[in-house]
């Protein structure tokens, strides 16, 4: 019953593992994968070397340190507010809300974001140009890409997001807020000293795995808002492997770089697991 | 600290707590509400500001030329086909490794798991699954859609954690009837499960509904495209309409009028079937992640 799973597995996840050696040998067309001369560590040095290399790995951590800085906290802060509302109705209507844009597709959202704010024709525009803001273009601007990718990301997924710390504030002994009410604590305090420290072990797991896509940047939607005019900060790794890789065909060139990014990637999430684990005596393994 | 100011505290929570939903309602609803009265508003009206709270200068127009338009139809036939077969083969593959892996007896079990997290944290990279695709004669096929994500770890735990929580003595009861794991799984494990089923279910439906990286690498063949390729080259291509507003040599300033009427229209046409179905699977979600919390 298993059988087909571990072979889907190994074909579709282990085999391409088996390809990474084309980073350390020159792609052959006509001799395949293991046909090409062995470079060793060539491709690596060139992309280190390459006066791309600084930007593409200044826009790669800027873009995924800003949205786990901002990413993160805000679903913890959502599912506290919807935690608080008493009244059953208006907190279904809520979450019902706050959960559809998760079903957009990054397609569509990045559509939604074209026609809202292009400067001629979108109502952001236009309303920018009415409090005097100026025709900035948001999507064609080296300043603005990186908020409107991080808060329109938000918009999309914070609600979604909450569930898992709505679920872990589900658990909460009701007893413990009955005791806490007896003491005197005010709503406020229930909140810091009931409702937080039971999603804290949730919060580690959830930071530690973030910690471990520093560099994996949401491929899909930074390629579809990229244009000629925000290219210097939205080129990011992952593009950029597919650039080279499948449309310019540098095969060995390409996984080189795959391969870094991967590589740095997991030692990322080793080491913050370490710690973790270290002062939490929490980890994922 | 006295009654009053304690009602006084409560009393501000309460405003702050009320003032934040409202806020967070708007920022979340409105923009969705206002693509709805822009695709049935006048585009003119819309640039300018005037279509703020209700649809004015209603026309369907834009609904018009996307009905028209043959390839979001061959988009969406396509896009139907894949998930409802990509789902179903999801199922079929994920379901019984998930049972297997949470029998306890079963040896090899933390090994073969270990196997399957490893690809959570590692794996080959673009270019070769690229080459590897290719070296199967996947590219250009329905099947690159289904086959290489006909498992995800992912929902593969979440089973797998669901089927542990069966308990146990159900299976030893089966088993004493002479009941083999297969027609357990079958038979009791199965029913038992539709909560799983739906969560994990709808997991695999909604990343199919919205998968355009695979179309984009593997896929040249027009008729093969599925829906969201489509809406790419609506949306963020500029391509206006091969049939209707492209037609005549004045219909520049024509297309451009229309143009963002239409792009409004294909947002709602594209997420229509996943707004149906929302109400439906709603009530899921959060039994979904309870079920799914990973333990230790």
């Amino acid at each position: 019953m298993i059988f087909p799973a571990i072979a889907v597995i190994l074909i579709f996840n282990y085999g391409p593992m088996y390809g990474i050696q084309l980073a350390f040998r020159d792609y052959d067309f006509a001799k395949g994968l293991t046909g090409g001369e062995w470079r060793g560590l060539y491709y690596f040095k060139q992309f280190m070397n390459s006066y791309l290399f600084a930007d593409l790995m200044k826009n790669t951590v800027t873009i995924s340190l800003a949205s786990i800085v901002l990413g993160f906290p805000a679903p913890i802060i959502l599912a506290l507010i919807l935690n608080q509302i008493r009244r059953k109705k208006a907190k279904q209507i809520l979450q019902t809300t706050v959960y559809l844009p998760h079903f957009i597709s990054t397609i569509v959202l990045v559509g939604m974001l074209n026609v809202l704010l292009s400067p001629e024709t979108g109502i952001v525009g236009y309303l920018m140009k009415l409090v005097g803001l100026g025709d900035i273009n948001l999507l064609a601007s080296t300043s603005t890409f990186m908020p409107v990718y991080v808060l329109s990301d938000i918009w999309q997924h914070c609600g979604w997001n909450s569930i898992i710390y709505l679920a872990a504030l589900s658990t909460i002994d009701p007893q413990l807020y009955d005791s806490a009410k007896i003491d005197g604590a005010s709503r406020w305090q229930t909140i810091r000293y009931v409702d937080i420290p039971a999603i804290v072990p949730t919060m580690i797991i959830l930071f530690i795995l973030s910690m471990g896509n520093v560099l994996g940047t949401g491929f899909e939607k930074i390629f579809l808002m990229q244009n000629a005019l925000n290219l210097p900060v939205s080129e990011v790794i992952a593009t950029y492997v597919y650039k080279i890789g499948i449309v310019s065909n540098q095969f060995s060139y390409s996984s080189a770089i795959g391969l870094f990014n991967t590589v740095i990637n997991f030692i990322f999430l080793i080491a913050v697991n370490a710690i973790s684990k270290r002062f939490s005596n929490m980890s994922l393994w | 600290m006295s009654l009053l100011s304690k009602n006084g505290n409560e009393i501000i929570f309460r405003l702050i707590l009320f003032v934040l939903c409202v806020l967070i309602f708007l920022i979340i609803a409105y923009p969705l509400y206002f693509i709805i009265i822009a695709s049935v508003s006048d585009s003119t009206l819309v640039s300018t500001g005037h279509v703020l709270f209700l649809p004015k200068g209603i026309s369907f127009f834009g609904y018009q030329e996307i009905f028209k338009d043959t390839r979001i139809w061959v988009g969406y036939r396509n896009t139907l086909v894949y998930t409802f077969l990509g789902t179903f083969i999801n199922l079929l593959f994920t379901l019984p490794a998930a049972y297997v892996l949470s029998r306890k007896e079963f040896m090899a079990r933390r090994a073969l798991m270990l196997i399957f997290v490893i690809t959570l944290f590692f794996n080959g990279g673009l270019i070769p699954t690229y080459l590897l695709m290719k070296g199967l004669h996947l590219t250009n096929t329905m099947w690159v859609f289904i086959l290489p994500f006909s498992v995800n770890v992912f929902n593969l735990i979440i089973a797998r954690t669901f089927f542990e929580t069966l308990p146990s003595e159900l299976y030893e009861a089966a088993a004493m009837d002479g009941c083999s794991h297969f027609k357990y799984f079958i038979q009791v494990a199965m029913p038992l499960s539709k909560a799983l089923i739906s969560v994990i279910g709808l997991y695999y439906l909604v990343a199919h509904w919205n998968d355009f990286f695979t179309a984009l690498i593997y896929i040249r063949k027009n008729e093969l495209q599925p829906l969201q390729i489509i809406l790419r080259d609506i949306l963020l291509s500029n391509q206006v309409f091969a049939s209707g507003a492209g037609v005549g040599g004045d219909a520049g300033g024509y297309a451009q009028r229309y143009a963002d009427q239409i792009k409004y229209g294909v947002i709602i046409v594209s997420t229509l079937p996943i707004l149906i179905l929302y109400p439906f699977i709603q009530k899921y979600f959060e039994k979904g992640v309870l079920i799914g919390s990973i333990k230790g």
